[in-house]
């Protein structure tokens, strides 16, 4: 059975970095219809957090330039593709190696993609150099719901 | 972010009270950078007691003052750090070069 589409939204906003804290408020205010745990919550705004900032300081660069959020829920899974039409990244398993950066100057880490791994059950990275990147990541919410059926099932066996 | 020095033992103490990422963090390190060379600290604590939220822009700032404070004969550490703020900075492992200590929150 092919499961439906829930709910959609779209963002965009210019790549200031004064945007990054609108950008996850937004993001963690629609996927909390969900229903997540506060750290599942957290995961999110971090991930998201990660995403804009890789948006505003290595695509855009020093540029003004449009950031985009796609978010959908669909069941208990949000999808977020977070992009910008910025310079790309040439190698991307090099740009997600973990204290990897191109701007150790500005004390970046090297630890944006490897937190939005960590924080999402699955990301993928699709860029062309000179045309932008876009970051799809997936979470599902382990929700409230759903531990509840598990003590239902429980409840079930134990009858049995 | 408030501060307070005290002259004894020579030990400066930040209280980060914003949400730290690429945009607050600016802000934050010019003010610590600024302190830590008017006082000279022989240690520097970061309470993130009122921390809400820390992406990677934390590890970068906290590494970036360590090596600012230890230039200048001090040292860093850490107090109250959240759940997710520990999270972050496991992460990174720099916990394995900047200890965690015990601070009162007042």
């Amino acid at each position: 059975m092919e499961s439906k589409i829930e709910n959609e939204m779209r963002l965009e906003f210019i790549s200031k970095s004064a945007n990054e804290a609108f950008a996850r408020i937004a993001v963690a205010a629609f996927a909390s219809q969900l229903d997540p745990t506060i750290e599942e919550l957290a995961d999110i705004k971090t991930a998201v957090s990660e995403a804009v900032t890789n948006c505003i300081i290595h695509g855009y660069d020093k540029k003004q330039g449009i950031v985009k959020i796609f978010a959908r829920l669909k069941e208990n899974e949000i999808i977020l593709e977070i992009s910008d039409k910025g310079k790309g990244i040439e190698n991307i398993d090099i740009a997600k190696e973990p204290l990897y950066t191109t701007k150790p100057n500005l004390e970046r880490s090297g630890m944006g993609f490897t937190i939005m791994e960590s924080f999402m059950d699955n990301v993928d990275i699709e860029s062309v150099v000179g045309l932008g990147t876009k970051v799809t990541m997936s979470k599902v919410i382990k929700s409230k719901k759903e531990n509840e059926e598990s003590d239902d099932e429980f409840e079930m066996i134990t009858k049995e | 972010m408030e501060s307070k020095f005290y002259e004894k033992d020579k030990l400066l103490v930040f209280r980060i009270a914003d949400e730290i990422d690429d945009f607050s963090v600016q802000k934050i390190r010019r003010r610590a950078d600024y302190e830590i060379e008017r006082y000279m600290p022989k240690k520097v604590i970061f309470d993130f007691n009122s921390v809400t939220f820390m992406d990677s822009a934390g590890i970068g700032l906290i590494i970036g003052r360590y090596k600012f404070a230890k230039m200048l004969g001090g040292t860093v550490e850490l107090a109250n750090l959240t759940s997710s703020v520990k999270k972050i900075f496991e992460m990174s492992g720099l916990l394995r070069l900047i200890p965690v200590t015990n601070l009162e929150v007042s």
